[in-house]
């Protein structure tokens, strides 16, 4: 039995021994130092983990040696495998900028515990993925709710307690309507392995309580991944918490949200109850567009950055929710590569925003004005995201409209292909409106004044990554393709 | 199946759809942010009643090894929702410590004050 063979249950309990041990430290520095290692090492074992998936197929691993059925299993395959790289990969880009980021903006007295709930948050969302118990990944969302619940109300602005305390009313009620789905499935079929819960349910699938089962998790998971119009959460929460915080929500939050969506439609459900019998397309594409859509308008509106930035995500989670509904082989590989994709391009919008809130305490149209000049590389690291945001060719984002317009044309909805289109071009105007400012006004007296390395090297890692991964593809759209092609594809 | 079986036959169902229903129109109704987290409570508490209801089996003893017993209740939804009350004495108290943070900056736990603080 050698270390490799328990990479499957390394990867969640690295993060979540490491979170109290995070809070023994005590002194900030020390914890911070650890929680960057225990990041990394996480970030290691998942690109392990998407490695062996790769080349020897999915990896089942029964916690305890129980049967699979009996225990809980963890199940790994190529569309888990993605998402826990991009979690961990997420956590071990922004984990090191913490280190300046908390204070400026976390309330003094939360700084010591501020990695431990990070550390928890992490643990919760791999969880959540790795895991092929419906239960467990019951368990899971919630230890990850909990820990970005506190998380937002560290934000240094009175309002993220108010935003952290809606948050948690709606998560809770998110998670508990999953929770009541999860109990009707179990009701009819005794089981709550989901390879297992899979096999039995095409039995009593004709029942009101699966149907009622179905529409719960459907539920809840909309909550949970902010589709419209259930996103009311999310503009007060990521605007009023941490920018660093925001940067890892709004880059891996919503994105579990959706996997959730995917991983119980698809491998529990199955997708011919799901859009055949059931028709939750009906439901997903409108709602998605019209997500898309309001989404983006509201974004042009808004004067707070980072509220723009969250009124984005709810366009963007949209469009993943769409691609869902589109119920093809495309429209898997365009919800699986946006997942992946917009997490980065947020998680480089927020981290811009984290360093202007650095040096200007702010993120508002005002004090981006000038910023071209005042900070040449957090804005261009801002041009590059956005870019990729809008969907121009070369960047990852291309990638996904691409793959998600072509599925809207495979399901025969060509007016819909159009309105995708439309909703990317709204984008052009609220990232213009930045760009308009920051490089075609005149800038306030100052010097140059770029944030902390710090904090920018991140931010330019991940636009780098917007870039090589909009250019080679193999990473993203190769392993979507496996994964879509495992799940099922069309019903 | 017959309309009064329909209703006694789920008496327990239809208790804790109700609990369901009072817990969400409190929380939705409700101003006072202790008000919204009693609600929350009720909500989560029919869903507890809920999981208990499904181990019932007729006839069936405490789910405790006993030589008389012939047919055991199922212990397995027992086992569930006491993680799940676990979670929600969990959420239950970082709300109540996000409520003393929020009376600490607002003076007051009212939604419609606060909103009012926030504007001015």
């Amino acid at each position: 039995m050698s270390l490799l063979q328990q990479l499957p249950a390394l990867q969640v309990a690295v993060p979540l021994i490491g979170a109290p041990l995070c809070a023994l430290m005590g002194r900030p520095r020390l914890a911070w130092m650890f929680a960057v290692v225990v990041a990394w090492i996480t970030f290691a074992i998942s690109v392990a983990l998407l490695e062996h998936v790769l080349d020897a197929g999915p990896i089942h691993y029964t916690m305890g040696g129980w049967p699979e059925i009996l225990g809980i299993a963890y199940v790994i395959d190529p569309l888990n495998a993605l998402v826990l790289v991009l979690v961990s990969g997420m956590a071990a880009i922004i984990m090191p900028a913490t280190r300046i980021g908390i204070n400026v903006e976390v309330v003094h007295r939360a700084r010591h515990l501020f990695h431990t709930m990070a550390l928890l948050a992490l643990a919760g969302m791999l969880g959540i993925a790795i895991t092929g118990d419906i239960f467990n990944l019951y368990v899971f969302l919630e230890i990850s709710s909990l820990a970005s619940y506190a998380l937002v109300a560290m934000g240094i602005d009175r309002r993220a307690t108010r935003a952290a305390f809606h948050y948690l009313v709606q998560g809770t009620i998110g998670a508990t309507f999953i929770l009541v789905g999860i109990g009707l499935a179990y009701m009819m079929t005794g089981t709550l392995n989901m390879a297992d819960m899979a096999a039995r349910l095409p039995g009593v699938s004709h029942t009101a309580p699966v149907q009622a089962a179905l529409a719960f998790v459907l539920i809840g998971t909309a909550i949970k991944a902010a589709i419209f119009p259930a996103h009311s959460w999310m503009p007060n929460a990521y605007t009023y918490a941490p920018s660093l915080v925001s940067a890892f929500f709004g880059a891996t939050a919503t994105k579990i949200g959706a996997y959730m969506l995917l991983r119980l439609v698809y491998s529990v459900f199955g997708a011919d109850y799901a859009f055949g019998e059931m028709k939750i397309g009906w439901v997903l594409v409108p709602l998605g567009l019209a997500g898309a859509v309001a989404g983006s308008i509201v974004a042009v509106w808004q004067h707070d950055l980072r509220r723009m930035l969250a009124y984005s995500s709810v366009a963007q989670v949209g469009y993943i929710a769409a691609a869902i509904g589109f119920a093809n082989h495309d429209g898997l590989i365009a919800a699986i590569v946006h997942v992946f994709n917009h997490g980065l391009m947020k998680g480089a919008l927020f981290l811009v925003m984290a360093c202007v809130i650095m040096r200007l305490g702010k993120a508002d149209m005002e004090s981006f004005r000038g910023l071209g000049r005042r900070m040449p590389l957090t804005m261009g690291c801002f041009v590059v995201a956005g870019l990729s945001m809008i969907g121009v060719p070369a960047t990852v984002g291309f990638i996904s409209k691409w793959y998600l317009v072509s599925s809207a044309l495979d399901a025969g909805l060509w007016p819909l292909a159009l309105v995708i289109v439309g909703a990317s071009l709204i984008a052009v105007i609220y990232i213009w409106r930045v760009v308009d400012v920051a490089y075609f006004t005149d800038p306030p007296p100052g010097a140059r004044d770029e944030a902390p390395a710090m904090l920018v090297i991140p931010a330019v890692v991940l636009c780098a990554l917007c870039i090589v991964l909009g250019v080679t593809t193999d990473l993203t759209v190769g392993v979507a393709n496996t994964a879509a092609r495992l799940l099922g594809g069309a019903p | 199946m017959n309309p009064v079986d329909f209703v006694i036959g789920h008496a327990l169902q239809w208790g804790s759809v109700a609990l369901l229903m009072i817990g969400l129109y409190i929380v939705m109704t409700r101003g006072n942010l202790i008000k919204k987290v009693a609600g929350l409570n009720i909500f989560q508490g029919g869903v507890f009643l809920f999981y208990i209801s499904l181990s019932n089996v007729r006839d069936g003893t405490a789910p405790i090894v006993h030589e008389d017993a012939v047919l055991y209740t199922n212990p397995l939804p027992h086992v569930l929702i006491l993680t799940a009350i676990v979670v929600a004495v969990a959420t239950t108290s970082l709300a109540l410590a996000l409520i003393v943070r929020i009376r600490e900056s607002y003076s007051s736990i009212e939604e419609d004050e606060m909103a009012k603080a926030d504007l001015d």
